[in-house]
């Protein structure tokens, strides 16, 4: 009877996490979708602590598993609560790695158990006595799992700056070879004496981590978000491995559907940056030389620059100003006082809007994110077309922080590599004034002749920096 | 190739499940708007964190003097719960944002 209750749990589980997903694809239902799908998944966990029996007995240990629980709440609540809302994509991958470090964990713990009892029968292949199925699903839920857990934590720390990207020559080949490594252990475990299997298997667990440090390492900081929604799927089909395992529908259905959605939602963030997932991974965009030195001879100049007090008498007089916030803004947690900034101008009489790139900051929705948290009002975040129109007439253009998506590159110039990219259209302004740390290119590695158009004035420095300075001679005015 | 067919023919009903949520996982978000792509994504983690199940099974059926099991079953449940609990709270503080200034935006 219990076990038919447990059945039905992770039926209603099963389908939670399908309405969830959906929900969650409308701005309308996105948060009781996300809700509906923790229900579904604390139900899951408390019908397997209570009802699961394993050859026909309960589980026990209980005292473990609350207390782990409980550690893991607590952290988990706290991490999630307190980080700061700039810190989100960075949060998302560690909590992947912890999935795809559980998923491991559970191999390793369950070829354990085959071990032992395939050590029973001495000096005998491996594969005569284990379970080919339980094999597969273990040994596939190890690496997919570690080279989760590895390519995450190496995600997280580029996001948060601890980690910096390098990549060097033949880097592909090594990847290459690691990765037929990794396979070879898998198949040579399986087929290897008994004695031995344990060595192989281990082996094979620790070039996955090896692998995904070196899968993730040269990928630049920018294209992490596509990166750990690559992850996010894998760690999805690491535990579906589980759901074969233990013949739970519950894992099974969450982690492929996961995989599924994962993947898609990979290849559409892709198609928003206007590239392809294999020129994410293999690019190392900014790397190369090729692209930069050729474009460098296509936009060349003299730069103008503008000093705060300038910039901020151009924007207290304007009729009208739009903002055009990029990555810079995100790194330098400028969103505040950018947010104090578009209040002070109003009280001034000014028109202030947001224009919006959908891929400003180089992660979908990021920008939306972040000046909702500093309280900047919905109506004031205009998108793509309505900002473009909105451009026509406003006196004023303030990049802060972007650079490829107001690159008119991307219409003019068929051989850049963001041509055909949609792309603000901040020349339209009556002025252009652009803040930047320096004149290094953006992420795609190109040069931008915006910032040589005579229309554009440079405002060099960090973007928080700047703004504070601005608000301050703004104040004054 | 015989193994295969018996493997199939085994397993039907999980082979049959894997093979349909694979397509409901695509048409479910097919057309989500970009602004969404990141809580969406975090959502997507919250879920596999479903491999909790997974750590709190062998938590549980562990003898009491398996330590690796024990040991490394702890480990596995204390960051399958960081995963789950992590990945709901994140993505509703994203969602949170989403609604306070305006809840019926359409992107």
């Amino acid at each position: 009877m219990s076990i038919s209750i447990l059945a039905i749990s992770y039926l209603i589980a099963s389908v939670t996490y399908i309405i969830g997903l959906k929900m969650l694809s409308h701005p309308a239902t996105a948060r009781r979708g996300n809700l509906i799908a923790a229900a579904g998944m604390a139900l899951a966990i408390f019908a397997t602590i209570f009802l699961y029996k394993n050859e026909g007995r309960a589980l026990g240990n209980y005292g473990w598993i609350f207390s782990a629980m409980t550690v893991g709440l607590v952290l988990g609540w706290l991490i999630a609560k307190k980080v700061k809302m700039t810190a989100m994509p960075e949060l998302v991958s560690f909590f992947n790695g912890m999935g795809g470090a559980c998923a491991a964990l559970i191999s390793i713990v369950e070829f354990d158990y085959i071990y032992t009892e395939a050590l029973a029968t001495p000096h005998s292949a491996f594969s005569s006595l284990v379970h080919t199925g339980h094999y597969l699903a273990i040994m596939a839920g190890g690496i997919i799992g570690s080279v989760s857990f590895a390519g995450s934590m190496i995600a997280w720390g580029k996001l948060n700056g601890t980690i910096k990207d390098v990549a060097f020559k033949g880097q592909h080949i090594v990847n290459l070879i690691v990765l037929v490594l990794v396979f070879g252990g898998a198949v040579y475990t399986y087929f290897s004496d008994t004695s031995h299997a344990n060595i192989f298997f281990y082996a094979t667990v620790i070039l996955s981590l090896v692998y995904g440090v070196l899968f993730v390492q040269p990928i630049g900081g920018a294209d992490m978000p596509v990166v750990i929604s690559l992850l996010n799927s894998f760690t999805g089909v690491a535990a579906a491995c589980g759901g074969f395992l233990y013949d739970n529908k519950a894992m099974l259905t969450g982690g492929i559907l996961v995989g599924a959605a994962g993947t898609l939602l990979t290849i559409l963030m892709c198609r928003a940056m206007n590239r392809s997932l294999k020129n994410v991974l293999i690019g190392s965009f900014g790397g190369g030389a090729v692209s930069s030195a050729e474009k460098q001879q296509g936009a060349t100049g003299t730069v103008k620059e503008v000093t705060i007090s300038d910039a901020a008498m151009v924007m207290a007089y304007a009729k009208k100003v739009m903002i055009v916030p990029g990555y810079g803004l995100a790194v330098a947690q400028a969103q505040h006082t950018c947010h104090e900034l578009e209040k002070l101008l109003e009280e001034k009489g000014v028109e202030v809007k947001y224009a919006i790139h959908p891929v400003a900051g180089r992660m979908p929705g990021h920008m939306n994110v972040l000046l909702a948290e500093a309280d900047v009002d919905y109506d004031n975040l205009l998108e793509l077309e309505a900002a473009n129109d909105s451009l026509k007439t406003a006196d004023v253009a303030f990049v802060l922080g972007a650079n490829d998506v107001v690159n008119p590159a991307a219409k003019t110039d068929p051989g850049s590599p963001i041509y055909g990219m949609p792309v603000l259209n901040v020349e339209d302004a009556g002025m252009v004034i652009v803040n930047k740390r320096s004149m290094k290119p953006g992420y795609a590695g190109i040069e931008n002749e915006l910032f040589f158009s005579p229309k554009t004035s440079m405002l060099f420095g960090d973007a928080k920096k700047v703004l504070q300075e601005l608000i301050a001679q703004v104040k004054e005015i | 190739m015989s193994e295969v067919q018996l493997f199939i023919s085994q397993n039907l009903d999980m082979v049959y499940v894997v093979i349909l949520m694979i397509f409901l996982g695509i048409e479910i978000i097919g057309r989500v708007p970009s602004v969404l792509h990141t809580p969406l994504m975090s959502g997507a983690n919250a879920i596999h964190g479903v491999v909790i199940i997974g750590a709190i099974i062998i938590m549980g059926k562990a003898e009491p003097d398996n330590y690796l099991a024990l040991i490394l079953g702890f480990l596995a449940v204390v960051v399958g719960t960081l995963n789950v609990v992590g990945g709901f709270v994140v993505t509703d503080r994203m969602l949170e944002m989403f609604k306070k200034k305006k809840p019926n935006k359409t992107a």
